[in-house]
């Protein structure tokens, strides 16, 4: 029976259990929950464990790998330290949407096909709207419905997509494709979508900052990253993701750069890093989609653990600007020391998961003699400590005084904290424990001396040029541009021109109305009004009445008589 | 609160950074030093050259940093612009 269930069951029905639950017991649910997912996640064999038939699809809901596990072994993890982090301070319908969240999410690590995956991704379309609603204000349930809107509309395009898929080819089996033709491409798109690329990125910094400190720490696991597994499962090697990756990981360094928000800045990293992801399903080798995986697993750690040193500081001081914060490290050392250990990791610094995780992915460049390549995510590794690595933790930490002296995190966040800075470093110190599990076996080493040195020297001149240049780093009080202005604004514009222009038709059809009725009126009076018939016509044209006409009649058969007899 | 100058922490007394800013610049030159030592295996043949990964960081950097000031002036907005350019919401 227990094969029978996808393991993303369990969290949905935990999720279902925390709103009746109370105290104890439903902080039982909140942390065993994720915890028995765990172990249900690793009970799932290699290959299709079940199957159903519906409408005269094979349906596979659960089908293992060591890829898909990877995944769903990272999201269950991020479910307990997000529900560990949560549980005191978040609403329990937040931690219900959360849960139901990162439910979805395993449930797509697991679908074996087109439809199960479809299911589960709106699944996660649904509850990730719920999370960013509950920071409730109003910006936070405006930028929701911009969120849900974007996400309805990418899974539409998905389903288009899988739709024509499952009519030319006559099969709902997940493979590897290539964007040939209309069904891929909209596959791909609608994968796109929810993995932030260009030029629909602007949803993500736009809701994840809005959401509340709790939330964001679920919404910056989830959805991103089960795009990213869905394009190593579906594209592999498809270059155009090559060059999709590395715009994305630029646009990610230079809108933080320009951000003042905290959070707004980690949210615009998390488009930088999945921007590493992308580009190394596009080079496709089993290196890349190694590291791509490799980067993801770590990546969810890291950039979980940065969200909650800025959620701690959000729930403590809330104030989430740079130019409101500064020099907390005083009496939040352990948020700032938390916070630190993220920074580095996500700059990948020796010793740290993201060393030994995203370097594989310049290793792969590199096999594969892609220069350009290369060189592009050499250049991003330093921009990534620019923008991430040193530009969170001093705009926040250090800077200047801020005069602020909030307490340090309550120890659930602590705890929080402290198990996912310990895994960034675990995972940096011994990375051949962690590379067992990745799809592909790998003899990847990735601490030699000349490549530690090289990257030494890459971010430590990177730390260098920031101070350097922090004087044309001066925070202001502004956002930056996207996209999303096309429609925020541009569109906004557009419709409120064309309704000043359409009304001043209409005020011109009404007046135009009302002197056509008046004419018509006036022709009809002219016509049936009695009265007015009576005065202009002349004797013999008007209307006599009864009696009278009687009485003409009368005096003309007389008449008629008279001259017949005479 | 703040009584006086020795109640700040070490970190930020301007003794100590300027010590700090010493031991960066020793670092940095060390890193870049070593390569004596220690060979960086060049992928593309420059980029094993001594000193290219903190020339190559250093500029990527600066590149960076100009270019989104520069298109900083084209994209940044007052925080409040959509309210403000909405009106309605």
């Amino acid at each position: 029976m227990i094969e029978l269930l996808p393991p993303a069951f369990i969290l949905i029905a935990a999720a279902i259990l925390i709103g009746p639950t109370r105290g104890h017991l439903r902080t039982a649910v909140l942390l065993g929950a994720p915890l028995i997912t765990l172990w249900a996640i690793w009970q799932v064999p290699d290959g299709v464990v079940s199957t159903l038939s519906f409408l005269d699809y094979r349906i596979e809901p659960v089908e293992g790998s060591a890829l898909r596990r990877l995944f769903a072994t990272i999201f269950a993890l991020m479910a307990f330290v997000g529900g560990l982090y949560a549980f005191r301070q978040a609403r329990w319908y937040e931690l219900a949407a959360g849960y139901a969240y990162a439910a979805g999410a395993i449930g797509v690590s697991f679908a074996g096909d087109l439809i199960t995956m479809f299911l589960f991704w709106e699944l996660m379309a649904l509850f990730s709207t719920v999370v960013v609603w509950c920071g409730g204000t109003p910006d936070a349930r405006a930028a929701g419905i911009r969120y849900a809107i974007m996400h309805l509309l990418g899974g539409i395009i998905l389903k288009v997509g899988i739709e024509g898929v499952v009519i030319h080819t006559g099969s709902v089996d997940i493979q590897p494709m290539l964007a040939t033709n209309f069904d891929t491409w909209m596959i791909l798109i609608g994968i796109l979508i929810n993995a932030a690329a260009p030029p629909l990125s602007a949803w993500l910094a736009d809701a994840y900052p809005e959401s509340s400190p709790t939330g964001s720490v679920f919404l910056s696991a989830f959805t991103t990253k089960t795009a990213v597994l869905a394009l190593i499962l579906l594209f592999p090697g498809e270059t155009l993701l090559i060059w999709v990756g590395i715009f994305m990981i630029m646009y990610g360094i230079i809108y933080a750069l320009l951000e003042n928000d905290a959070r707004r800045i980690l949210a615009y990293s998390i488009v930088n890093q999945v921007g590493f992801m992308v580009c190394a399903i596009g080079i496709g080798t089993e290196m890349a989609l190694n590291g791509a995986a490799a980067h993801a697993f770590a990546h969810i750690i890291y950039k979980a653990l940065l969200f909650m040193s800025a959620g701690v500081v959000v729930y403590r001081t809330g104030f989430s600007k740079c130019t409101d914060l500064g020099g907390l490290f005083r009496t939040m050392p352990l948020t700032a020391i938390c916070g630190i250990i993220g920074a580095l990791s996500i700059s990948s610094f020796p010793l740290t998961s993201g060393f030994t995780t995203k370097t594989m992915i310049s290793q792969a460049a590199a096999d594969e003699g892609m220069v350009a390549v290369y060189l592009l995510l050499a250049a991003a590794s330093a921009g990534v400590f620019l923008h991430a690595g040193i530009k969170f933790p001093w705009f926040v930490f250090f800077q200047k005084d801020s005069g602020l002296r909030p307490k340090d995190a309550p120890w659930n966040m602590g705890v929080a904290m402290v198990l996912f800075a310990a895994l960034c470093i675990l995972m940096g110190v011994f990375p051949e424990t962690f590379y067992r599990f990745l799809p592909y076996e790998t003899d990847y080493v990735p601490y030699t001396a000349g490549k530690v040195l090289f990257y030494l020297q890459l971010l430590l001149f990177s730390g260098l040029a920031f101070f350097l240049l922090l004087p044309l780093m001066k925070r202001t009080l502004t956002i930056s541009l996207d996209t999303d202005w096309l429609w925020r604004v541009a569109m906004h514009r557009v419709l409120t021109a064309a309704e000043a222009r359409l009304a001043v038709i209409g005020e011109a059809l009404h007046s135009w109305r009302l002197a056509q009725f008046a004419k018509i009126r006036a022709h009809g009076e002219l016509y049936f009004d009695e009265r007015m018939a009576r005065r202009r016509a002349g004797v013999f044209a008007r209307a006599w009445t009864i009696r009278t006409t009687a009485l003409w009649i009368a005096v003309l058969l007389t008449g008629y008589v008279l001259v017949y007899i005479l | 609160m703040n009584q006086s100058r020795e109640q700040d922490p070490w970190l930020v007394r301007p003794a100590s950074i300027r010590l700090l800013w010493r031991i960066f610049w020793a670092v940095l030159a060390l890193t870049v030093a070593l390569q004596a030592v220690i060979k960086v295996k060049g992928y593309f043949g420059v980029d094993g050259w001594i000193g290219f990964g903190a020339v190559f960081g250093f500029l990527s950097c600066l590149l960076m940093v100009l270019f989104a000031k520069g298109l900083g002036y084209l994209l940044k907005r007052d925080q409040d612009y959509y309210r403000s350019e909405r009106g309605d919401d």
